[in-house]
């Protein structure tokens, strides 16, 4: 694992959609874009490996030998942050949901409860999510509540799921908002309740106007669950700090790094894939 | 004997804009009546404030004599007694034809799955759109969607038939088949209010026709004296812009 592995992502990650402009531009377009990569790359690769610093960068956070130290511990902790992503992913959905589905109601009958889902998402929006993860993560088991859980880990998977909901509900809202009128009122012609023609006709609609966004999500709590090493929960992060304090040597962070990116790229590959898909079908379908 | 559906005094309007009133308008059981009138007389308006989808501001509707825009009524409960089909937009684009059909059956009035989808086969046997049913909305042509929101409607078996323009958003040559479907509805004694463009149509269809003018009522009457001898001047106005229009 050294330098040349780490650039080599950089052109994946940082130019949006290079398939779409290859196929684009054509043949001669791929050629030029192969061409100016390979002499990108040489240029990056020849003003790191020259540089006077780089043994000593080397040593510090590519070591070979420190990669392989860490790894077992580093991939043990990772493991647990794939594992809290999933859980509360899964959870922020739900729960996103169904804060904009009680903010999408309409009439008088329904105002307490659009308040709150309001407030609700004013204040943990307007938190960093860091300071929610202390919060809750170091404070809530402070109290000794009988009944309630003194888990660290519970309650940053909390924090963070609270946090993420407030976010994701105004992503659903956008969603519900750009179902058109007349889909509402056909619905509600039938005679179905609000929160039936809600279930059954716009939120089915909603959700597919807003994948892209959701998988956007997706790619940020994916790095965000790492947020919970503050309380001591040995994950991914927390493990490869462990090893720094230990060696004084920081390859363990790129172990890290390496591990988060594993996931990341592909998925936020796959949300590039799915949005460019998306859009040219619904070009396809107005024309 | 009490109209099917009936309007009083009814007043509407959006923030200050007044948009319909003085509202005397009764539907009698099995009757036609057609509304007719420019652009932005309060057509649509109408019809949305009798299916309860927009609340009205003065007077009162009644349906079978009773009272339905009052506190006490159910707007689910009076929605599942009319069906109205807009002109554009109607069928929901994520469902299959036979999913949209059997929706309000199932999820409103509590039909199984089976006795909800033969129910639609019956209806879409009868409006010549079997071939259709697993398709999505997307795939008919304008003039089969809106058959099939007509049947949807009708899969609640409902007492009064709303319709708004059903076929302004239609190509020309697939207005008929569309109109055609009203026309067997009348025969089968289905009570209908009905907004439209289409004055042949009017004419030909209506028991009563109502010429609609900036939110009022003008004037009202069979069909045959409405389109040959209009007593307002700007009824008269009306018909002669569509008649130069080649509408009628
Ligand atoms: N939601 C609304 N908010 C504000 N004004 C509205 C609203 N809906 C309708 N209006 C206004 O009310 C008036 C009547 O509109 P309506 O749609 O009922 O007319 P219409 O007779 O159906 O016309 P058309 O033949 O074009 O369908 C118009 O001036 C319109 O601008
Ligand atoms: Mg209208």
């Amino acid at each position: 694992m050294t330098a040349p592995a780490n650039t080599g992502r950089g052109p994946g990650l940082f130019s949006p959609g290079p398939r779409t402009r290859i196929r684009e531009e054509g043949a001669r377009g791929a050629l030029i874009a192969f061409v100016s990569t390979l002499i990108f790359l040489a240029l990056a690769l020849w003003l790191i490996l020259t540089a006077e610093a780089w043994p000593d960068v080397q040593r510090q956070f590519f070591s070979g030998s420190h990669f392989r130290a860490a790894w077992p511990d580093v991939v043990g902790g990772f493991w647990l942050d794939v594992r809290m992503f999933i859980v509360a992913e899964v959870l922020i959905l739900i729960i996103a949901l169904a804060v904009a589905m009680v903010r999408a109601l309409r009439g008088p009958a329904f105002f307490p409860l659009r308040v709150l889902a309001v407030i609700y998402i004013d204040i943990v929006r307007g938190v960093p999510t860091i300071l929610l993860i202390l919060l809750l993560g170091f404070g809530i088991p402070s109290l000794q509540l009988s009944g309630v859980p003194t888990s660290e880990l519970f309650w940053g998977i909390a924090a963070l799921v609270i946090s993420y909901s407030a976010y994701t509900a105004e992503v659903y809202r956008a969603g519900i908002e750009s179902v058109h009128e007349s889909q509402r009122m056909s619905a509600r012609s039938l005679g179905l309740t609000q929160v039936k023609a809600l279930r059954y006709v716009i939120v089915p609609q909603a959700i597919r106007n807003v994948i892209p966004a959701l998988l956007n999500g997706f790619v940020s709590l994916q790095k965000d669950v790492a947020l919970v090493f503050v309380l001591g929960i040995r994950e991914g992060v927390r493990e490869a700090e462990i090893y720094t304090a230990r060696t004084f040597n920081f390859t363990s962070y790129v172990v890290a790094a390496v591990l988060f990116l594993l996931v990341s790229v592909p998925l936020a590959r796959f949300t590039d894939w799915y949005t460019d898909r998306d859009r040219r079908r619904k070009q396809a379908m107005s024309a | 004997m009490t109209a099917k559906l009936e309007l009083r005094d009814v007043g509407k309007a959006f923030d200050r804009k007044v948009v319909l009133q003085n509202i005397d308008l009764g539907v009698g059981e099995h009757e036609v009546v057609c509304l007719i009138g420019s652009s932005g007389s309060g057509k649509s308006t109408l019809l949305k404030c009798v299916n309860l989808l927009i609340p009205i501001e003065e007077g009162a509707i009644f349906l079978d004599g009773a009272e339905i825009t009052g506190f006490r009524a159910n707007p689910n409960q009076v929605r599942q007694r009319m069906g109205i089909v807009f002109q554009a937009f109607n069928l929901f684009p994520h469902m299959k034809v036979l999913d949209n059909i059997t929706l309000g059956p199932r999820k409103v009035h509590g039909l199984s799955k089976e006795e909800a989808e033969e129910r639609a086969m019956v209806l879409l046997d009868r409006f010549g759109l079997v071939d259709k049913v697993d398709d999505y909305p997307d795939r008919l042509s304008g003039g089969q969607q809106q058959r099939v929101a007509v049947i949807r409607a009708l899969a609640s078996e409902p007492e009064l038939m709303l319709f708004d323009e059903i076929t302004s958003a239609l190509d020309p040559e697939l207005v008929a088949e569309v109109l055609n479907v009203i026309r067997g509805l009348k025969n089968e004694g289905m009570t209908m209010l009905i907004a439209t463009h289409e004055m042949g149509f009017a004419r030909d269809v209506a028991d009563r026709v109502c010429f609609l003018d900036d939110g009022l009522i003008l004037e009202h009457g069979p069909p045959k004296e409405i389109f040959t001898n209009p007593q307002q001047p700007r009824t008269r106005e009306f018909l002669q812009r569509i008649v130069e229009a080649g509408r009628l």
